[in-house]
């Protein structure tokens, strides 16, 4: 399901592989060297592709309640890429990812209940503008932050956002939200697959290309210039790469993703909720993405696939031991907490990190 | 290149968003849904029966309501105990959802798919409840009294399984303002309210019999645990009765908050913020390390009038509080038995006596045909409405009036009333002992 994501994420792990069409070896025959010789956008879109028909294929042979989880795993690892772009790629850190996704969520059930007659996608396009606009206004204000002051004021959108709900109780629905109702599967396809079905494979599509698109910015220039920028920001300023200007664009591509991923939610839950977009979402996208690995959108997939499966195992494996109820309760978070500890205690780089030592040591030990 | 990439990317995704948006219609024009089969059994063998139920189990709500699915589990188990329901064993299955709608779907559709439940019996909360009401109407899985007070449960026509359970907040803000308006005519009256949909429902009802003597109307977000400042403006403005329609935890902070200023209002508290018991551990939780930790917390409600449509358990006299205490004793967790581990199992008690009357060839019809059908003859000293368009659930509340010291007085009985502009009604309904009531084997 997602050597594609794979494949791009190690191009974008790799600071030093430079695109191919700016290499200047000559191209030589073979197939993987056909494959680098593309141009890198297309690359990614075949890749998404190759992911989408890879959901597609575990959509049929699953049902709906695995249908809503893989749509969950979606739009959780698209706004975690987004994350990463900006912690992984910029080097900046945001406590305030999880108010992004409610901009999109609040803006979908929005324009779900007032325009009713707007296709999705001009509604999904609508949401990644409007995330962007946000996006721009907090870069554009944080950018001379550093570290545990930019923390700070990304906090201070994630504990505030919430709070506009009820200030404009009217519009926003106060701390009930509002609930939609979205379109299901199309007639055409009606019997083929079910309306969760669907769903989840309009979630992935639109995940698949914004995960191309953020690969694309990660292996170009801008994400060269991201890295040099986290790496040393005296060396990038002095190299002539536009500090102030790249971190900005790095919040607002990463807003964008996590405006895109929260609409996703909102259209395949039906509902937007302030109890949802609380703080502690905010925590867990970074915490998952720590647990993940940080710099590789690979990272992203480990993330989401554990925040949304690691809750469900701890509560099946504390059903399974049988405990008194308030420990059955309450044993999934502490689980989650256990094993973030345990993965940075062993493997720093997460899950990425420690797959990528397997693959090396594997791939050292073939005869050369 | 590098910008003809950007541009290709670009086009690309244009492209693939249009393919997306020729493959479906307006994102929020929702075709109208095909009936539903109810002849099925799901969930249901020759001696057993699987029902759900999403409760806040972990988070901010958890304390609050986690008796709630206590109770209800200690009455199933003794239903069980005593041969189940038509030689069916009642299998409970609660789902977490703390409190958060996204969790809550997940979780139902967890009971749905995978557990298979044949009903789903008191899912808690108007957010969390909200967000599944159209899915468990679509799949077909009976909704048999949701745990909150919205008047969206009572809604026939659109969502014709669900059948709602807690008197509506509209219904007992009316009984609620005729009885001020009756009882402390002329005085000055102050709101405080959740913002939320319990607020605007509760208002709706005050208003038609308040709206000459209110002077302030205050609200709380249920995420801002302070309402100093709404006292202090009830205090200003001269109210002299203050109508709470708030849950426990801002009853116990207004009144704390009004006892630090010397303001001392007469409290008139709905059904959901009225548990004494809870109210008391709050109480003295807030209280503890500051001056007023040696004042008993039963103090602060002395005197406090509450709504309420179930048997209570600080009624001596009433033979399901009793009996309610035996069975928790006996089937339940441990610890006090509170007013919200009553409401659990008045509502378990109903589901059994409703199974029952659904006889023996157990199908999801037959228990929409049994709740159509069915004579409500308690727990609850209130009339009950689930047939007949409408869905509402309890139809009306009594008043009673807390002292310190543990007691209660009756001091109005059950009245009825409709959640529109209709008049209150008093009833001649009485329940059946625990005894009478046939709702186990």
């Amino acid at each position: 399901m997602s050597s594609p994501i794979r494949q791009c994420a190690e191009r974008a792990s790799a600071p030093g592989s430079a695109p191919a069409s700016a290499s200047p070896k000559p191209v030589a025959a073979s197939p993987g060297d056909r494959w680098r010789g593309l141009p890198s956008p297309l690359r990614h879109l075949l890749l998404a592709a190759l992911g989408l028909a890879a959901v597609t294929a575990l959509l049929l042979v699953t049902g709906d309640l695995t249908a809503l989880r893989v749509a969950a795993v979606g739009y959780t690892m698209l706004a975690i890429a987004g994350l990463q772009l900006l912690v992984g790629g910029s080097g900046q850190v945001s406590l305030g990812h999880g108010a992004f996704m409610m901009i999109g969520a609040y803006a979908m059930a929005l324009l779900v209940l007032y325009q009713p007659m707007l296709p999705l996608a001009a509604n999904l396009l609508i949401i990644v503008a409007l995330s962007v606009v946000a996006g721009i206004a907090v870069g554009a204000a944080t950018a001379r932050l550093h570290g545990p002051y930019l923390a700070g004021a990304t906090l201070i959108l994630a504990v505030g956002l919430p709070g506009l709900t009820h200030r404009y109780h009217d519009l926003l629905g106060g701390s009930n939200g509002l609930v939609i109702r979205t379109a299901g599967a199309p007639p055409l396809l009606q019997g083929l697959v079910s309306d969760s079905e669907w769903k989840a494979l309009v979630v992935w599509t639109a995940v698949v290309i914004g995960l191309a698109a953020l690969a694309t910015v990660s292996t170009g220039r801008l994400g060269r210039r991201m890295r040099a920028i986290r790496d040393d920001e005296t060396a990038a300023a002095m190299a002539g790469i536009p500090v102030g200007a790249t971190k900005v664009v790095a919040f607002v591509i990463a807003s964008a993703a996590g405006g895109l991923a929260g609409g996703l939610q909102a259209y395949v839950l039906g509902t937007a909720t302030p109890s949802t977009f609380t703080l502690a979402l905010s925590l867990t996208l970074l915490a998952g993405l720590v647990l993940g690995g940080i710099g590789s959108l690979w990272g992203a997939l480990w993330a989401s696939v554990a925040i949304v499966y690691l809750e469900l195992w701890a509560s099946d494996l504390a059903r399974a031991l049988d405990l008194s109820r308030d420990a059955e309760n309450n044993l999934p978070i502490v689980f989650f907490g256990v094993v973030i500890i345990l993965v940075l205690r062993f493997w720093p780089l997460g899950v990425h990190g420690a797959l990528q030592r397997v693959t090396i040591r594997l791939r050292s030990r073939e005869p050369r | 290149m590098r910008n003809r990439s950007g541009t290709r990317t670009a086009l690309a995704a244009a492209l693939a968003l249009t393919m997306l948006a020729t493959a479906c219609t307006g994102a929020g024009e929702v075709t109208g849904e095909e009936g539903v089969d109810l002849d099925v059994s799901t969930g249901v063998t020759e001696d057993s029966v699987i029902i759900g139920s999403h409760q806040p189990l972990t988070g901010p709500a958890a304390p609050g309501y986690l008796a709630i699915s206590q109770g209800a589990r200690a009455v199933f188990e003794y239903v069980n105990a005593q041969g189940g329901v038509n030689g069916r064993e009642i299998d409970y299955r609660v789902e977490d959802d703390a409190y958060d709608p996204a969790q809550t779907i997940d979780a139902t559709r967890q009971l749905v798919l995978e557990d298979e439940i044949f009903a789903m019996v008191g899912g808690l909360g108007t957010p969390t409840h909200s967000a599944v009401i159209d899915y468990l109407n679509e799949q077909g899985v009976p909704d048999v009294f949701p745990a909150s007070g919205a008047l969206a449960w009572n809604n026939p026509g659109e969502h014709p399984l669900t059948y709602g359970w807690q008197t509506d907040y509209t219904k007992e803000a009316k009984i609620q303002g005729q009885y001020i308006a009756e009882n402390f005519a002329g005085e000055d009256v102050g709101y405080l309210y959740q913002n939320d949909d319990v607020g605007e429902d509760s208002q709706a009802g005050l208003d038609q019999y308040l709206a000459e003597q209110v002077v302030a109307r205050e609200h709380y977000e249920s995420e801002v645990p302070d309402v100093s400042a709404q006292i202090a403006e009830l205090e200003r403005a001269g109210a002299e009765v203050v109508v709470c329609s708030c849950i426990p935890a801002f009853v116990a902070l207004g009144m704390l908050e009004a006892a630090r200023i010397g303001y001392e209002p007469q409290w008139v508290v709905s059904s959901i913020g009225g548990d004494t018991a809870t109210l008391q551990g709050l109480l003295s939780e807030f209280t503890q390390d500051t001056d007023a930790a040696d004042v008993p917390a039963d103090a602060f409600l002395d005197g406090m009038l509450i709504t309420s449509y179930m048997p209570r358990v600080e009624d001596e006299d009433d033979e399901w509080a009793q009996f309610f205490l035996d069975v928790y004793e006996e089937y339940g967790e441990g610890g006090t038995v509170t007013n919200t581990h009553v409401f659990g199992m008045t509502q378990a008690v109903m589901f059994a006596q409703v199974l029952m009357s659904a006889g023996e060839d157990l199908t999801r019809q037959a228990l929409v045909d049994a709740l159509e059908n069915q004579e409500w003859r308690g727990p609850s000293p209130v009339p009950f409405a689930s047939g007949d368009g409408d869905h509402g659930g309890h139809q009306g509340v009594y008043v009673v009036r807390y002292e310190s010291g543990g007691s209660i007085e009756m001091i109005q009985d059950p009245r009825v009333t409709d959640r529109e502009g209709g008049d209150i009604e008093e009833t001649d309904f009485a329940p059946l002992g625990p005894d009478e009531l046939v709702f186990h084997d």
